[in-house]
Protein backbone atom coordinates (compact mmCIF):
# COMPACT_ATOMS: atom_id res chain seq x y z
CA UNK A 1 0.00 0.00 0.00
CA UNK A 2 1.26 3.48 -0.84
CA UNK A 3 1.07 6.04 1.96
CA UNK A 4 2.52 9.51 2.37
CA UNK A 5 5.60 9.58 4.59
CA UNK A 6 3.68 11.55 7.21
CA UNK A 7 1.66 8.41 8.06
CA UNK A 8 4.77 6.65 9.32
CA UNK A 9 7.19 9.44 10.24
CA UNK A 10 7.48 12.97 11.59
CA UNK A 11 10.07 15.60 10.67
CA UNK A 12 11.82 18.75 11.91
CA UNK A 13 14.28 21.14 10.26
CA UNK A 14 16.99 23.31 11.77
CA UNK A 15 19.45 25.88 10.40
CA UNK A 16 23.18 26.54 10.56
CA UNK A 17 24.44 29.14 8.11
CA UNK A 18 23.43 28.06 4.61
CA UNK A 19 22.82 24.45 5.71
CA UNK A 20 19.50 23.00 6.79
CA UNK A 21 19.20 19.68 8.59
CA UNK A 22 15.93 17.89 8.02
CA UNK A 23 15.46 15.00 10.42
CA UNK A 24 12.94 12.25 9.76
CA UNK A 25 11.73 10.12 12.70
CA UNK A 26 9.85 6.83 12.40
CA UNK A 27 6.68 6.76 14.50
CA UNK A 28 7.37 3.07 15.25
CA UNK A 29 10.61 1.04 15.20
CA UNK A 30 9.03 -1.20 12.53
CA UNK A 31 8.86 1.72 10.09
CA UNK A 32 12.52 2.63 10.48
CA UNK A 33 13.93 0.00 8.08
CA UNK A 34 11.34 1.07 5.49
CA UNK A 35 12.54 4.65 5.73
CA UNK A 36 16.18 3.59 5.51
CA UNK A 37 15.50 1.57 2.40
CA UNK A 38 13.18 3.93 0.57
CA UNK A 39 14.23 7.41 1.65
CA UNK A 40 17.63 7.43 0.01
CA UNK A 41 19.71 10.58 -0.40
CA UNK A 42 18.88 10.66 -4.12
CA UNK A 43 15.12 10.41 -3.59
CA UNK A 44 15.20 12.88 -0.73
CA UNK A 45 17.14 15.35 -2.85
CA UNK A 46 14.81 14.97 -5.80
CA UNK A 47 11.87 16.04 -3.61
CA UNK A 48 13.79 19.24 -2.88
CA UNK A 49 15.07 19.67 -6.46
CA UNK A 50 15.87 23.29 -7.22
CA UNK A 51 15.64 24.27 -3.58
CA UNK A 52 18.58 22.39 -2.06
CA UNK A 53 21.52 23.46 -4.19
CA UNK A 54 24.40 21.64 -2.49
CA UNK A 55 25.41 18.25 -1.16
CA UNK A 56 23.05 16.17 0.96
CA UNK A 57 24.47 13.81 3.58
CA UNK A 58 22.31 11.25 5.37
CA UNK A 59 23.18 10.31 8.95
CA UNK A 60 21.42 7.50 10.78
CA UNK A 61 20.59 7.50 14.48
CA UNK A 62 19.33 3.95 15.14
CA UNK A 63 18.55 4.73 18.77
CA UNK A 64 16.13 7.47 17.71
CA UNK A 65 14.87 5.54 14.65
CA UNK A 66 15.87 8.67 12.77
CA UNK A 67 17.45 9.75 9.49
CA UNK A 68 19.13 13.15 9.55
CA UNK A 69 19.55 14.78 6.14
CA UNK A 70 22.14 17.54 6.22
CA UNK A 71 21.44 19.76 3.22
CA UNK A 72 24.06 22.24 2.10
CA UNK A 73 23.04 25.28 0.08
CA UNK A 74 19.43 25.07 1.25
CA UNK A 75 18.89 28.53 2.72
CA UNK A 76 19.46 30.99 -0.11
CA UNK A 77 23.04 31.82 0.88
CA UNK A 78 22.58 31.74 4.66
CA UNK A 79 19.93 32.86 7.11
CA UNK A 80 20.95 36.54 7.22
CA UNK A 81 21.57 37.11 3.49
CA UNK A 82 18.75 34.88 2.23
CA UNK A 83 15.95 36.36 0.12
CA UNK A 84 13.68 33.46 1.04
CA UNK A 85 10.56 34.38 2.97
CA UNK A 86 11.28 31.46 5.33
CA UNK A 87 14.95 32.33 5.67
CA UNK A 88 15.54 29.94 8.58
CA UNK A 89 13.98 27.12 6.59
CA UNK A 90 11.80 26.15 9.51
CA UNK A 91 9.03 25.09 7.11
CA UNK A 92 11.37 23.04 4.90
CA UNK A 93 10.73 19.87 6.86
CA UNK A 94 7.11 19.76 5.70
CA UNK A 95 7.90 19.15 2.01
CA UNK A 96 9.09 15.59 2.56
CA UNK A 97 5.87 14.67 4.43
CA UNK A 98 4.17 13.88 1.11
CA UNK A 99 6.97 11.56 -0.07
CA UNK A 100 5.35 8.33 -1.30
CA UNK A 101 6.23 5.29 0.81
CA UNK A 102 5.39 1.82 -0.41
CA UNK A 103 4.42 0.17 2.84
CA UNK A 104 4.79 -3.64 2.99
CA UNK A 105 1.42 -5.29 3.64
CA UNK A 106 2.53 -6.65 6.97
CA UNK A 107 3.08 -3.13 8.32
CA UNK A 108 -0.16 -1.49 7.15
CA UNK A 109 -2.09 -2.50 10.24
CA UNK A 110 0.53 -0.78 12.41
CA UNK A 111 -0.14 2.64 10.92
CA UNK A 112 -2.00 4.91 13.32
CA UNK A 113 -5.58 5.02 12.03
CA UNK A 114 -5.87 8.71 12.81
CA UNK A 115 -2.84 9.35 10.61
CA UNK A 116 -4.40 7.46 7.73
CA UNK A 117 -7.62 9.42 8.13
CA UNK A 118 -5.80 12.74 8.37
CA UNK A 119 -3.73 11.93 5.26
CA UNK A 120 -6.77 10.87 3.21
CA UNK A 121 -7.82 14.19 1.76
CA UNK A 122 -10.72 12.57 -0.08
CA UNK A 123 -12.09 10.89 3.04
CA UNK A 124 -15.03 13.13 3.97
CA UNK A 125 -16.10 11.72 7.31
CA UNK A 126 -14.97 9.39 10.00
CA UNK A 127 -17.56 6.80 8.95
CA UNK A 128 -16.21 6.47 5.42
CA UNK A 129 -12.69 6.65 6.84
CA UNK A 130 -13.49 3.58 8.89
CA UNK A 131 -14.78 1.90 5.74
CA UNK A 132 -11.52 2.68 3.97
CA UNK A 133 -9.61 1.23 6.88
CA UNK A 134 -11.71 -1.91 6.91
CA UNK A 135 -10.91 -2.23 3.24
CA UNK A 136 -7.20 -1.92 4.03
CA UNK A 137 -7.56 -4.61 6.67
CA UNK A 138 -8.84 -7.11 4.12
CA UNK B 1 28.45 18.82 49.90
CA UNK B 2 27.62 18.36 46.25
CA UNK B 3 23.97 18.06 45.32
CA UNK B 4 22.58 14.80 43.90
CA UNK B 5 20.09 16.43 41.56
CA UNK B 6 19.01 19.85 40.33
CA UNK B 7 16.10 21.28 38.37
CA UNK B 8 17.00 23.56 35.46
CA UNK B 9 14.35 25.47 33.52
CA UNK B 10 14.43 27.49 30.32
CA UNK B 11 13.44 31.16 30.47
CA UNK B 12 13.65 31.84 26.72
CA UNK B 13 14.58 29.85 23.64
CA UNK B 14 15.36 32.84 21.47
CA UNK B 15 15.28 36.63 21.51
CA UNK B 16 11.66 36.86 20.40
CA UNK B 17 10.36 34.18 22.74
CA UNK B 18 7.30 34.72 24.91
CA UNK B 19 7.81 36.11 28.39
CA UNK B 20 4.73 34.79 30.24
CA UNK B 21 5.97 31.16 30.34
CA UNK B 22 9.20 32.37 31.99
CA UNK B 23 7.23 33.96 34.81
CA UNK B 24 5.10 30.82 35.08
CA UNK B 25 8.01 28.40 35.26
CA UNK B 26 9.51 30.40 38.12
CA UNK B 27 6.20 30.39 39.95
CA UNK B 28 5.42 26.69 39.46
CA UNK B 29 8.60 24.94 38.38
CA UNK B 30 10.41 24.50 41.74
CA UNK B 31 13.62 25.40 39.94
CA UNK B 32 17.20 25.66 41.09
CA UNK B 33 18.33 27.37 37.87
CA UNK B 34 16.67 29.39 35.13
CA UNK B 35 18.61 29.80 31.85
CA UNK B 36 17.90 32.33 29.10
CA UNK B 37 19.03 31.83 25.50
CA UNK B 38 18.50 34.94 23.34
CA UNK B 39 21.22 34.99 20.68
CA UNK B 40 20.95 33.87 17.04
CA UNK B 41 23.95 33.59 14.71
CA UNK B 42 23.69 37.21 13.56
CA UNK B 43 22.70 38.77 16.91
CA UNK B 44 26.08 40.28 17.79
CA UNK B 45 26.70 41.65 14.32
CA UNK B 46 23.25 43.19 14.13
CA UNK B 47 23.81 44.70 17.58
CA UNK B 48 27.15 46.18 16.47
CA UNK B 49 25.50 47.74 13.42
CA UNK B 50 22.72 49.19 15.55
CA UNK B 51 25.13 50.47 18.19
CA UNK B 52 27.06 52.42 15.52
CA UNK B 53 23.92 54.18 14.33
CA UNK B 54 22.09 54.54 17.64
CA UNK B 55 24.33 55.69 20.48
CA UNK B 56 21.45 55.12 22.93
CA UNK B 57 21.33 51.36 22.20
CA UNK B 58 22.91 49.63 25.19
CA UNK B 59 24.03 46.52 23.25
CA UNK B 60 22.21 43.88 25.26
CA UNK B 61 18.89 42.02 24.82
CA UNK B 62 16.21 44.55 23.93
CA UNK B 63 13.82 42.59 26.18
CA UNK B 64 16.23 42.47 29.14
CA UNK B 65 14.05 44.65 31.36
CA UNK B 66 10.81 42.83 30.54
CA UNK B 67 12.33 39.37 31.03
CA UNK B 68 14.08 40.26 34.27
CA UNK B 69 11.13 42.10 35.78
CA UNK B 70 9.02 39.00 35.10
CA UNK B 71 11.32 36.61 36.96
CA UNK B 72 13.58 38.46 39.41
CA UNK B 73 11.25 38.70 42.42
CA UNK B 74 10.36 34.99 42.27
CA UNK B 75 13.90 33.86 41.58
CA UNK B 76 15.42 35.84 44.44
CA UNK B 77 12.67 34.78 46.86
CA UNK B 78 13.13 31.08 46.02
CA UNK B 79 16.90 31.15 45.56
CA UNK B 80 16.69 30.32 41.84
CA UNK B 81 19.96 31.27 40.13
CA UNK B 82 19.87 32.78 36.64
CA UNK B 83 22.27 32.13 33.74
CA UNK B 84 21.63 34.25 30.66
CA UNK B 85 23.32 35.22 27.39
CA UNK B 86 21.32 38.44 27.23
CA UNK B 87 24.58 40.43 27.45
CA UNK B 88 25.04 40.27 23.65
CA UNK B 89 27.87 42.76 22.95
CA UNK B 90 27.69 44.42 26.38
CA UNK B 91 27.45 41.87 29.21
CA UNK B 92 28.83 44.40 31.69
CA UNK B 93 26.07 46.85 30.81
CA UNK B 94 23.49 44.08 31.13
CA UNK B 95 24.82 43.04 34.55
CA UNK B 96 24.74 46.65 35.76
CA UNK B 97 21.19 47.03 34.45
CA UNK B 98 20.10 43.84 36.23
CA UNK B 99 21.68 45.09 39.46
CA UNK B 100 19.74 48.35 39.05
CA UNK B 101 16.49 46.48 38.39
CA UNK B 102 17.08 44.38 41.53
CA UNK B 103 17.65 47.53 43.55
CA UNK B 104 14.46 49.08 42.12
CA UNK B 105 12.56 45.98 43.23
CA UNK B 106 14.02 46.34 46.74
CA UNK B 107 16.19 43.24 46.29
CA UNK B 108 19.48 44.38 47.74
CA UNK B 109 22.81 42.61 48.08
CA UNK B 110 22.41 40.23 45.12
CA UNK B 111 25.66 39.44 43.32
CA UNK B 112 25.49 39.66 39.52
CA UNK B 113 28.40 38.55 37.30
CA UNK B 114 29.19 39.57 33.74
CA UNK B 115 31.20 37.13 31.62
CA UNK B 116 33.10 38.99 28.91
CA UNK B 117 35.73 38.13 26.39
CA UNK B 118 33.91 36.46 23.51
CA UNK B 119 34.28 39.49 21.22
CA UNK B 120 37.53 39.34 19.23
CA UNK B 121 36.66 41.75 16.42
CA UNK B 122 39.91 43.71 16.57
CA UNK B 123 42.06 40.56 16.63
CA UNK B 124 40.16 38.25 14.29
CA UNK B 125 42.50 38.74 11.32
CA UNK B 126 45.49 37.68 13.43
CA UNK B 127 43.82 34.90 15.37
CA UNK B 128 41.96 33.04 12.62
CA UNK B 129 43.07 31.84 9.21
CA UNK B 130 40.42 30.14 7.09
CA UNK B 131 36.73 30.77 6.40
CA UNK B 132 35.21 27.35 7.02
CA UNK B 133 32.37 27.72 4.49
CA UNK B 134 34.54 28.79 1.54
CA UNK B 135 38.17 27.93 2.36
CA UNK B 136 39.10 31.58 1.71
CA UNK B 137 41.56 33.52 3.83
CA UNK B 138 39.85 35.40 6.68
CA UNK B 139 41.95 38.45 5.72
CA UNK B 140 40.04 38.58 2.43
CA UNK B 141 36.75 39.31 4.24
CA UNK B 142 35.63 42.91 3.83
CA UNK B 143 33.68 45.17 6.19
CA UNK B 144 33.97 42.92 9.25
CA UNK B 145 31.61 44.39 11.80
CA UNK B 146 31.88 41.78 14.52
CA UNK B 147 33.78 38.62 15.38
CA UNK B 148 33.19 36.49 18.39
CA UNK B 149 34.35 33.19 19.75
CA UNK B 150 31.84 30.74 21.19
CA UNK B 151 32.94 30.38 24.82
CA UNK B 152 32.20 27.32 26.92
CA UNK B 153 30.85 26.84 30.42
CA UNK B 154 34.06 27.40 32.39
CA UNK B 155 33.75 31.13 33.14
CA UNK B 156 30.11 30.76 34.14
CA UNK B 157 31.13 28.00 36.58
CA UNK B 158 33.83 30.28 37.96
CA UNK B 159 31.30 33.09 38.43
CA UNK B 160 28.97 30.73 40.33
CA UNK B 161 31.92 29.66 42.49
CA UNK B 162 32.51 33.38 43.06
CA UNK B 163 29.08 33.68 44.64
CA UNK B 164 27.09 35.10 41.73
CA UNK B 165 23.34 34.50 41.85
CA UNK B 166 22.90 35.82 38.32
CA UNK B 167 25.43 35.34 35.51
CA UNK B 168 25.00 37.26 32.26
CA UNK B 169 27.23 36.56 29.28
CA UNK B 170 27.99 37.57 25.72
CA UNK B 171 28.46 34.79 23.18
CA UNK B 172 28.58 31.39 24.84
CA UNK B 173 27.57 28.17 23.09
CA UNK B 174 23.89 27.62 23.88
CA UNK B 175 24.27 24.22 25.63
CA UNK B 176 27.09 25.62 27.80
CA UNK B 177 24.64 27.99 29.52
CA UNK B 178 22.81 24.92 30.86
CA UNK B 179 25.90 22.76 31.41
CA UNK B 180 27.50 25.33 33.72
CA UNK B 181 25.13 24.82 36.67
CA UNK B 182 25.57 21.04 36.42
CA UNK B 183 29.36 21.38 36.52
CA UNK B 184 29.12 23.76 39.45
CA UNK B 185 26.61 21.77 41.51
CA UNK B 186 27.94 18.27 40.77
CA UNK B 187 31.63 19.13 40.78
CA UNK B 188 32.18 17.97 37.19
CA UNK B 189 35.51 19.08 35.75
CA UNK B 190 36.63 19.97 32.24
CA UNK B 191 38.08 16.49 31.61
CA UNK B 192 34.96 14.54 32.65
CA UNK B 193 33.97 14.27 29.02
CA UNK B 194 31.32 11.58 29.55
CA UNK B 195 29.52 13.80 32.07
CA UNK B 196 30.09 17.00 30.11
CA UNK B 197 28.62 15.34 27.03
CA UNK B 198 25.56 14.19 28.98
CA UNK B 199 25.09 17.65 30.46
CA UNK B 200 25.61 19.38 27.12
CA UNK B 201 23.06 17.04 25.55
CA UNK B 202 20.56 18.03 28.22
CA UNK B 203 21.41 21.67 27.53
CA UNK B 204 20.80 21.13 23.84
CA UNK B 205 17.35 19.75 24.62
CA UNK B 206 16.52 22.80 26.76
CA UNK B 207 18.08 25.59 24.73
CA UNK B 208 15.14 26.20 22.37
CA UNK B 209 12.53 26.47 25.10
CA UNK B 210 9.13 25.08 24.11
CA UNK B 211 10.54 23.31 21.06
CA UNK B 212 10.95 20.27 23.34
CA UNK B 213 7.57 20.68 25.07
CA UNK B 214 5.28 20.70 22.05
CA UNK B 215 6.21 23.97 20.33
CA UNK B 216 7.25 23.78 16.66
CA UNK B 217 5.59 20.36 16.73
CA UNK B 218 1.78 20.30 16.35
CA UNK B 219 0.41 18.91 13.10
CA UNK B 220 -3.35 18.35 13.38
CA UNK B 221 -4.41 14.74 12.99
CA UNK B 222 -0.81 13.55 13.24
CA UNK B 223 0.81 15.19 16.23
CA UNK B 224 -1.74 16.92 18.43
CA UNK B 225 -0.87 18.47 21.78
CA UNK B 226 -3.09 19.82 24.53
CA UNK B 227 -3.63 23.58 24.78
CA UNK B 228 -0.95 24.63 22.27
CA UNK B 229 -1.73 28.26 23.17
CA UNK B 230 -0.46 27.59 26.69
CA UNK B 231 2.87 25.84 26.09
CA UNK B 232 5.09 25.50 29.12
CA UNK B 233 8.86 25.96 29.04
CA UNK B 234 10.91 22.82 29.73
CA UNK B 235 12.45 21.64 32.98
CA UNK B 236 15.26 19.11 33.25
CA UNK B 237 15.62 17.15 36.49
CA UNK B 238 19.30 16.30 36.19
CA UNK B 239 21.17 13.91 38.43
CA UNK B 240 24.88 13.97 39.19
CA UNK B 241 25.51 11.07 36.78
CA UNK B 242 24.26 13.19 33.87
CA UNK B 243 20.94 11.42 33.39
CA UNK B 244 17.83 13.55 33.31
CA UNK B 245 14.08 13.63 33.03
CA UNK B 246 12.72 16.27 30.66
CA UNK B 247 9.37 17.60 31.83
CA UNK B 248 7.40 20.87 32.12
CA UNK B 249 5.57 22.66 34.86
CA UNK B 250 2.08 21.49 35.82
CA UNK B 251 -0.73 23.66 34.55
CA UNK B 252 0.73 24.18 31.11
CA UNK B 253 -0.25 22.85 27.69
CA UNK B 254 1.94 21.14 25.16
CA UNK B 255 3.57 17.75 25.66
CA UNK B 256 6.84 16.09 26.51
CA UNK B 257 6.93 12.80 24.63
CA UNK B 258 9.49 10.58 22.92
CA UNK B 259 8.58 12.39 19.71
CA UNK B 260 9.10 15.93 21.01
CA UNK B 261 12.40 14.96 22.63
CA UNK B 262 13.71 13.12 19.56
CA UNK B 263 12.88 16.03 17.28
CA UNK B 264 14.71 18.48 19.51
CA UNK B 265 17.67 16.12 19.99
CA UNK B 266 18.52 16.42 16.29
CA UNK B 267 17.50 20.07 15.88
CA UNK B 268 20.36 21.98 14.21
CA UNK B 269 22.54 18.88 14.56
CA UNK B 270 24.58 17.58 11.64
CA UNK B 271 26.46 14.36 12.49
CA UNK B 272 24.54 13.12 15.55
CA UNK B 273 27.61 11.21 16.77
CA UNK B 274 29.77 14.35 16.71
CA UNK B 275 27.91 17.43 17.96
CA UNK B 276 30.68 19.86 18.79
CA UNK B 277 30.52 22.37 21.61
CA UNK B 278 33.34 24.35 23.26
CA UNK B 279 33.18 21.97 26.23
CA UNK B 280 32.98 18.52 24.63
CA UNK B 281 31.92 16.52 21.56
CA UNK B 282 28.48 15.03 22.17
CA UNK B 283 27.36 11.66 20.80
CA UNK B 284 23.57 11.49 20.64
CA UNK B 285 23.58 8.07 18.95
CA UNK B 286 24.08 6.30 22.27
CA UNK B 287 21.25 8.11 24.06
CA UNK B 288 18.49 6.08 25.62
CA UNK B 289 15.02 7.65 25.78
CA UNK B 290 12.21 6.30 27.93
CA UNK B 291 8.73 7.65 28.56
CA UNK B 292 8.45 7.42 32.36
CA UNK B 293 5.15 9.22 32.94
CA UNK B 294 2.85 11.82 31.47
CA UNK B 295 5.02 14.60 30.09
CA UNK B 296 8.13 12.93 31.48
CA UNK B 297 10.90 11.50 29.29
CA UNK B 298 14.05 10.08 30.81
CA UNK B 299 17.23 10.67 28.80
CA UNK B 300 20.31 8.66 29.69
CA UNK B 301 23.58 7.40 28.24
CA UNK B 302 24.46 10.39 26.10
CA UNK B 303 28.20 9.91 25.60
CA UNK B 304 31.00 11.96 24.13
CA UNK B 305 34.62 12.65 23.38
CA UNK B 306 37.04 15.27 24.69
CA UNK B 307 36.73 18.80 23.38
CA UNK B 308 38.83 20.05 20.48
CA UNK B 309 41.74 22.48 20.86
CA UNK B 310 39.87 25.23 19.00
CA UNK B 311 36.78 27.37 19.47
CA UNK B 312 34.33 28.30 16.72
CA UNK B 313 34.38 31.93 15.67
CA UNK B 314 31.48 33.69 14.02
CA UNK B 315 32.42 36.64 11.81
CA UNK B 316 29.81 39.15 10.67
CA UNK B 317 30.44 41.24 7.54
CA UNK B 318 28.41 44.07 6.08
CA UNK B 319 27.34 42.77 2.71
CA UNK B 320 24.69 45.22 1.54
CA UNK B 321 20.94 45.57 1.86
CA UNK B 322 17.69 43.76 1.22
CA UNK B 323 14.63 45.59 -0.09
CA UNK B 324 11.30 43.80 0.24
CA UNK B 325 7.60 44.47 -0.23
CA UNK B 326 4.39 42.74 -1.32
CA UNK B 327 0.95 43.25 -2.85
CA UNK B 328 -2.14 41.10 -3.35
CA UNK B 329 -4.71 39.49 -5.64
CA UNK B 330 -7.86 37.51 -4.92
CA UNK B 331 -10.73 35.75 -6.64
CA UNK B 332 -11.11 34.44 -10.17
CA UNK B 333 -7.97 34.85 -12.24
CA UNK B 334 -5.82 35.97 -9.32
CA UNK B 335 -2.83 33.87 -10.38
CA UNK B 336 -2.95 35.21 -13.94
CA UNK B 337 -2.95 38.77 -12.61
CA UNK B 338 -0.08 37.98 -10.24
CA UNK B 339 1.87 36.45 -13.13
CA UNK B 340 1.34 39.56 -15.25
CA UNK B 341 2.36 41.76 -12.32
CA UNK B 342 5.58 39.73 -11.97
CA UNK B 343 6.34 40.28 -15.67
CA UNK B 344 5.71 44.04 -15.33
CA UNK B 345 8.13 44.29 -12.42
CA UNK B 346 10.80 42.25 -14.20
CA UNK B 347 10.61 44.61 -17.17
CA UNK B 348 10.59 47.70 -14.96
CA UNK B 349 13.67 46.48 -13.09
CA UNK B 350 15.41 46.43 -16.47
CA UNK B 351 14.11 49.90 -17.33
CA UNK B 352 15.40 51.42 -14.10
CA UNK B 353 18.65 49.42 -14.30
CA UNK B 354 18.24 47.82 -10.87
CA UNK B 355 21.65 46.81 -9.54
CA UNK B 356 20.78 43.67 -7.56
CA UNK B 357 23.05 40.76 -6.68
CA UNK B 358 19.93 38.63 -6.69
CA UNK B 359 16.19 39.19 -6.66
CA UNK B 360 13.14 36.97 -6.50
CA UNK B 361 9.41 37.39 -6.97
CA UNK B 362 7.37 34.74 -5.17
CA UNK B 363 3.65 34.10 -4.92
CA UNK B 364 2.64 33.60 -1.30
CA UNK B 365 0.06 30.88 -1.20
CA UNK B 366 1.70 29.09 -4.10
CA UNK B 367 5.49 28.82 -4.06
CA UNK B 368 7.03 31.29 -1.63
CA UNK B 369 8.07 28.72 0.97
CA UNK B 370 9.24 25.64 -0.92
CA UNK B 371 10.22 27.58 -4.03
CA UNK B 372 11.37 25.42 -6.94
CA UNK B 373 10.49 22.29 -4.94
CA UNK B 374 6.78 23.17 -5.00
CA UNK B 375 4.90 20.41 -6.86
CA UNK B 376 3.31 21.45 -10.14
CA UNK B 377 -0.43 21.26 -10.93
CA UNK B 378 -1.61 22.49 -7.57
CA UNK B 379 -5.17 23.81 -7.34
CA UNK B 380 -5.32 27.53 -7.93
CA UNK B 381 -5.56 29.36 -4.59
CA UNK B 382 -8.31 31.88 -3.92
CA UNK B 383 -5.80 34.53 -2.86
CA UNK B 384 -2.20 35.18 -3.76
CA UNK B 385 0.32 37.72 -2.47
CA UNK B 386 3.22 38.76 -4.67
CA UNK B 387 6.38 39.20 -2.65
CA UNK B 388 9.40 40.91 -4.15
CA UNK B 389 12.83 40.83 -2.52
CA UNK B 390 16.25 41.89 -3.77
CA UNK B 391 19.74 41.96 -2.29
CA UNK B 392 21.79 44.95 -3.31
CA UNK B 393 25.05 46.63 -2.44
CA UNK B 394 23.53 49.96 -1.40
CA UNK B 395 20.44 51.00 0.51
CA UNK B 396 19.34 53.32 -2.29
CA UNK B 397 19.19 50.36 -4.68
CA UNK B 398 17.23 48.32 -2.14
CA UNK B 399 14.74 51.17 -1.78
CA UNK B 400 13.84 50.76 -5.45
CA UNK B 401 12.00 47.53 -4.68
CA UNK B 402 9.44 49.24 -2.49
CA UNK B 403 9.21 52.16 -4.91
CA UNK B 404 8.40 49.87 -7.84
CA UNK B 405 5.82 48.02 -5.75
CA UNK B 406 4.28 51.42 -4.97
CA UNK B 407 3.91 51.90 -8.72
CA UNK B 408 1.80 48.77 -8.97
CA UNK B 409 -1.03 50.52 -7.09
CA UNK B 410 -2.12 52.76 -9.96
CA UNK B 411 -0.01 51.73 -12.94
CA UNK B 412 -0.05 47.97 -12.71
CA UNK B 413 -2.72 45.30 -13.03
CA UNK B 414 -6.47 45.39 -12.36
CA UNK B 415 -7.70 44.40 -8.90
CA UNK B 416 -4.33 44.96 -7.23
CA UNK B 417 -4.43 45.11 -3.43
CA UNK B 418 -1.69 47.24 -1.92
CA UNK B 419 -0.59 48.34 1.50
CA UNK B 420 0.40 51.93 2.21
CA UNK B 421 4.03 51.58 3.26
CA UNK B 422 4.14 52.00 7.01
CA UNK B 423 7.31 50.16 7.91
CA UNK B 424 10.94 50.26 6.80
CA UNK B 425 11.17 48.25 3.59
CA UNK B 426 14.95 47.85 3.52
CA UNK B 427 17.29 46.16 5.94
CA UNK B 428 21.02 45.74 6.23
CA UNK B 429 22.57 42.38 5.43
CA UNK B 430 25.18 41.08 7.82
CA UNK B 431 26.66 37.95 6.29
CA UNK B 432 27.98 35.41 8.76
CA UNK B 433 31.13 33.34 8.20
CA UNK B 434 32.82 30.84 10.50
CA UNK B 435 36.44 30.17 11.44
CA UNK B 436 38.38 28.47 14.23
CA UNK B 437 40.55 30.06 16.88
CA UNK B 438 43.01 28.47 19.27
CA UNK B 439 41.37 28.01 22.66
CA UNK B 440 44.35 29.62 24.42
CA UNK B 441 43.96 32.86 22.48
CA UNK B 442 40.53 33.67 23.89
CA UNK B 443 40.28 34.03 27.63
CA UNK B 444 36.98 35.06 29.13
CA UNK B 445 36.90 37.34 32.14
CA UNK B 446 34.42 38.07 34.92
CA UNK B 447 33.23 41.30 36.54
CA UNK B 448 30.96 41.33 39.57
CA UNK B 449 28.27 43.80 40.54
CA UNK B 450 25.95 43.94 43.53
CA UNK B 451 22.46 45.37 43.80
Amino acid sequence: MQVPLRCIAHTRSGDKGNTSNIAVFAYLPAFYPVLQEQLTVERFKSRYAGLIKGKVTRYLAHNLEALNFVCEGALGGGVSRSLYLDNYGKALSSAILDFAILLPNGLVSLVDRQHLCAAGATVPSDASCQAVLRGIGN
Amino acid sequence: MAKQSIRIGTGSGWWGDRIEPAAFIVERGKLNYLCFETMAEATSSAAQVRARRDPGFPGYDTYLDARMRAVLPGCIEQGVKIISNQGWINPVGAAQRIADLLADLGLKGVKVAAVEGSLITARVRELTQTVLETGADVRSLEDIVSAEAYLGADKIVEALQGGAKIVVTGRVADPSLFLAPMMYEFGWTADDHRLLAAGSGVGHLLECGAQVTGGYFSDPGFKDVEEPWNLGFPIAEVTSDGDCVITKSPGTGGAVTLQTVKEQMLYEVHDPANYMTPDVIVDFTTAKLEAVGKDRVKVSNITGKPRTSTLKVSIGCLEGFIGEDMFFYAGAGCVARATLAKRILEERFKIIGLQAQEYRIDFLGMNAIHGEATPAHQTEPYEVAVRVAARTRTRSEAEKIGREVDGMAVSGVGHTGKRVPHAERTREVVGIWSALVSRDAVQGSIRYFES
